[in-house]
């Protein structure tokens, strides 16, 4: 399922089915609908263009990519695409697209113009095996790394020329994750040594590295520790039969943040090491939105966040979560963090401090992913076959 | 120790002395082993006397007198008989060989004293010397030892190293090898997964073309009716024109971005050539003037001038805004030099500093800080004393203040601390009182004599009008006998008079001027007015008068 930018004043909503069709509504005309049928071509994606006009289909086995236009019902295809996770990239102002292509086992990259899909440029990479393209929201630099078998990372500008290439080290195991800062300043790679590096636009070399190990000694970081406290059991308001709201608020537990003293040694797992695509290194990673902090998290030390500061390139907070995070995204407006870790929590993380919020849902909400509004009001909780809206309250300002 | 030398003196027979033969052995000692002393036992007179006798008898004393001689002669002595070849004894010769013979003997006693302290003394130090040796052998001995065990140990520890220094290398051969073969691995795979992937690529191009041939029929779009475009326009055909308008827009936006980033990048520059500058300014601040030495302004001289006048020069022209790459280059290398001469000013600062502490200066330091606890004393007792001075005042306050005393000399004591100045005041008062009394006295004599004056010049105008009257009379008679010359300056005498009457009584003053240029200038109304003034004049001494002395005696007035 995926939504159009919500801050489109056509809002439209599709969905699409296994066998090739997909659906189409619009939120504001509750009549309007459409269909598309790739027939025997299957459908495996498919996502919006940033003008919410066209959808983007991506067939079976990686055919192709279709361009349906909603506006002149008409058809591209884009040939070979590549099949690795982030294969389309768009530019943030929406003007640009990024398609990645493997023809005769080599990587090619394709830009288009959105207005008009006409092919822009068309360069290979020399990468062994593409595994995914990210536009800097500037515009004009694009990612493009290798598989993880190659610790590898090349710059391109946007008419297609190669800026730099980055490689930290040979053999191990390499790029797990990147994240763009905002300001397009900085370029943050995690890799499965789990390390973070960071690179600056300028030289685009290495500034710093951050390591996340599993004991934390230095006193000036600060580490919250979510901890479980039984809820009271208030005997007055128990009521006979017990209403399912007040049911389900007995049988989850309250949490809250603890601050823990340092030394802390954070509870890990070691992978195994015989096994593809280890739980090793840093898989998440993700910028503020005023550039000043960095929240990643290292997946064999799977209940913790590690927030650093950009300015000062220091660990500022560790957030130690009673299980395993599963994502976490950052407000588009202000400094603060939102997690969840498949329980029926949201966690909200700000530098004034850390909160956990219970969401009152009937029943099990297991919150596996969540995703903000674009005006930080209000945030989008999934659940496997749910969702639920949770507005933040504003605070007055005098 | 050597040979000693053996005397053995034949006995002389004796009549009736006991002559004792001294004898001495003869030793041969070895060096250093067993020294004896070298005692020799005065015989027992006995056994001496046996012992004497058994080189003269009463049968050979001629043979032995003889032989006494002959040795007592060529040992140099004189000889005992009185003459050469005769047989009678000179006694005193005798004696005499024997006193010097005793004396030769004491003399020789302590010859072999001193000899045997010093055969002492030296098997002391041999046994002294031969210790010693036996530990230093000890000593030798041990080293030796420890040196032979540390080389086994740094033997090994060489053999271990060499064999640490071998598995390092073998290691790293390993870790080569193994590198290489997964490199060899990597491109086997990259091989094999090339092939497999263009046998995919060609089963997926076979499928492509399947599935396109069944586009047509099956593959469709159904939309309500078309969403408009997101900007509003039309959509339009895909051309050359629009291809170019695309790269462009493309180019466009590139060249956007190096442009802000160059503009950022300026921005930081100038800033940091400012800091540079303020820094270049700041350090030569801090650098003494001149303190260079001739020669070395001569070396740095011209560089120095050049660099200062192309500095200023620069600075002038806004040099911060040029970027060329000599100016950046004088920039930082003046920068270099000042900081340069800096670093070397305070390495000189910080020796000055070391050796201060720990040279000669030194006692001027004990001395000054001697100096300075001695003043730290002196001061605490000032400060002590004060303290206490200020206590024990604050303690008689405290009495004088709270002590309880009965009336008398608490009346006594009420404003004891104002007596004497009330004293004073008392006697100021009286004084004043004095002087009170003796002006008004002065007063009242001058307002008397102010009166009499009056009178009296009333009198005097009476008697001035009735002369002039009379004058008058006769100058209608005779009128050449008319220059009443004196009338005026004996009625200018009198304003002056009355001025310094009028002085001493203040206000009168003013009245009586007034008064006398009127009648100065009307004398010849002069009768009437004359005492009209006058009797003008004084009423307002009379009414002043009273004015004034309104106090005193005002029935003085008339």
């Amino acid at each position: 399922m995926n939504f159009s930018e919500l801050f489109k004043l056509t809002s439209l909503l599709s969905r699409f089915s296994p066998n090739g069709k997909c659906l189409v509504w619009s939120l504001e005309q509750p009549d309007w609908h459409c269909k598309i049928d790739e027939g025997s071509a299957g459908l495996v994606a498919s996502c919006w263009s940033p003008d919410g006009r066209h959808i983007l289909n991506t067939t079976e086995f990686h055919l192709r990519i279709t361009v349906w236009s909603l506006c002149t019902k008409s058809v591209s295809y884009i040939k070979y695409p590549k099949a690795c996770q982030q294969g389309i990239a768009f530019t943030k102002d929406g003007r640009y697209m990024a398609v990645a292509e493997r023809r005769d086992c080599k990587d090619f990259v394709s830009i288009f113009v959105c207005s008009d899909w006409q092919l822009l440029r068309h360069f290979d990479t020399e990468t062994q095996d593409l595994f995914g393209i990210e536009w800097a929201p500037n515009g004009c630099v694009l990612a493009v790394w290798d598989t993880c078998l190659e610790y590898k990372i090349l710059l391109y500008s946007l008419d297609g020329r190669l800026l730099s290439t980055y490689r930290a080290y040979e053999w191990s195991l390499g790029i797990k994750s990147i994240a763009w800062s905002p300001s397009s300043q900085f370029l943050a790679i995690g890799s499965y040594d789990e390390k973070v590096r960071i690179l600056n636009h300028v030289t685009w070399k290495k500034i710093t590295e951050f390591e996340h190990p599993t004991t934390i000694a230095n006193t000036k970081t600060i580490v919250y520790k979510e901890v479980e406290k039984s809820p009271s059991a208030e005997t007055e308001t128990l009521s006979f039969p017990p209403s399912r709201a007040s049911a389900s608020s007995w049988f989850s537990m309250q949490s809250k943040y603890d601050i823990s003293q340092v030394p802390v040694s954070l509870h890990h797992i070691k992978p195994v090491a015989d096994r593809a695509n280890p739980k090793i290194g840093v898989g998440m990673l993700a910028f503020s939105a005023d550039n000043c902090f960095l929240a990643t998290k290292n997946d064999n030390i799977p209940n913790a966040v590690w927030i650093w500061d950009i300015q000062k390139l220091k660990l500022f907070v560790v957030l130690e979560q009673l299980s395993a995070i599963q994502s976490f995204q950052w407000d588009p407006r202000q400094p603060r963090l939102a997690l969840c870790t498949g329980n029926s929590k949201v966690y909200l993380w700000s530098p004034a401090g850390c909160v956990s919020v219970q969401v009152p849902m009937e029943g099990d909400f297991q919150i596996v992913s969540l995703s903000w509004h674009s005006s930080g009001d209000s945030m989008a909780l999934l659940s496997k076959d749910n969702f639920c809206v949770c507005y933040l309250e504003r605070e007055e300002v005098k | 120790m050597g040979d000693w030398k053996t005397v053995t003196v034949p006995v002389l027979p004796s009549d009736g002395k006991n002559i004792f033969q001294y004898t001495s052995e003869r030793r041969i000692s070895s060096p250093g082993m067993n020294s004896q002393v070298l005692r020799l036992p005065l015989p027992s007179s006995k056994s001496m006397h046996t012992f004497f006798s058994a080189f003269c008898t009463e049968e050979n004393i001629e043979q032995s007198l003889s032989y006494l001689d002959r040795e007592l002669t060529t040992l140099g002595f004189p000889s005992i008989f009185a003459e050469p070849r005769g047989r009678e004894l000179n006694l005193i010769s005798v004696i005499n060989c024997m006193n010097e013979l005793l004396v030769l003997q004491h003399k020789n006693l302590r010859a072999q004293e001193e000899v045997e302290m010093q055969h002492l003394k030296l098997g002391s130090d041999m046994d002294h010397l031969q210790n010693c040796y036996a530990k230093l052998k000890e000593q030798l001995e041990l080293s030796k030892r420890e040196i032979v065990g540390l080389q086994e140990r740094d033997r090994q520890l060489q053999t271990k190293n060499r064999n640490l220094h071998q598995l390092l290398k073998n290691e790293k051969d390993e870790v080569q090898k193994l590198q290489n073969i997964i490199s060899s691995r990597a491109t086997q795979y990259n091989h094999d997964m090339k092939r497999k992937e263009r046998e995919y690529n060609k089963l997926k191009e076979r499928l492509h073309q399947l599935v396109m041939n069944k586009k047509d029929k099956k593959i469709a779009m159904e939309v309500l009716n078309y969403v408009g475009r997101a900007d509003g326009k039309r959509g339009a055909w895909r051309t050359d024109k629009t291809e170019a308008r695309n790269e462009e827009e493309m180019y466009k936006v590139l060249l956007s971005d190096f442009e802000q980033r160059q503009k950022q990048l300026l921005v930081e520059n100038a800033e940091l050539k400012k800091v540079l500058q303020q820094m270049k300014k700041e350090i030569i601040s801090l650098l003494p003037p001149q303190k260079q030495k001739p020669k070395e302004r001569s070396e740095d001289g011209p560089v120095l001038s050049d660099l200062e006048e192309d500095i200023g020069e620069l600075n002038k022209e806004n040099m911060w805004e040029l970027s060329c790459e000599t100016v950046r280059e004088q920039l930082t290398n003046s920068i270099r030099k000042q900081w340069r001469m800096l670093k070397n000013h305070v390495e000189k600062l910080d020796n000055q500093v070391s050796r201060v502490h720990s040279g000669a200066l030194n006692d001027k330091d004990v001395i000054s800080r001697e100096d300075h606890e001695l003043e730290t004393e002196k001061l605490e007792l000032e400060i002590q004393q004060c303290k206490e001075m200020i206590k024990t005042q604050q303690q008689l306050l405290q009495q004088q203040l709270m002590s309880p005393c009965d009336d008398d000399t608490t009346l006594l004591l009420q404003d004891c601390y104002l007596l004497e100045e009330k004293e004073r005041l008392q006697e100021e008062w009286r004084l004043f009182r004095e002087q009170k009394k003796n002006f008004e006295k002065e007063r009242r004599s001058f307002t008397e004599a102010a009166i009499r004056l009056g009178l009296e010049r009333k009198a005097f105008e009476e008697d001035r009008g009735a002369w002039l009257k009379q004058q008058f009379l006769s100058m209608s008679t005779d009128y050449k006998h008319s220059e009443s010359v004196t009338t005026p300056s004996a009625f200018l005498g009198s304003p002056d008079q009355d001025n310094r009457l009028a002085k001493s009584a203040s206000r009168q003053r003013k009245p009586h001027c007034l008064s006398s240029p009127l009648s100065a200038e009307s004398w010849q109304q002069t009768p009437q007015s004359i005492t009209n003034n006058s009797a003008a004049s004084t009423p307002p001494a009379r009414d002043s008068k009273p004015n004034q002395w309104e106090e005193s005696e005002g029935e003085e007035t008339e």
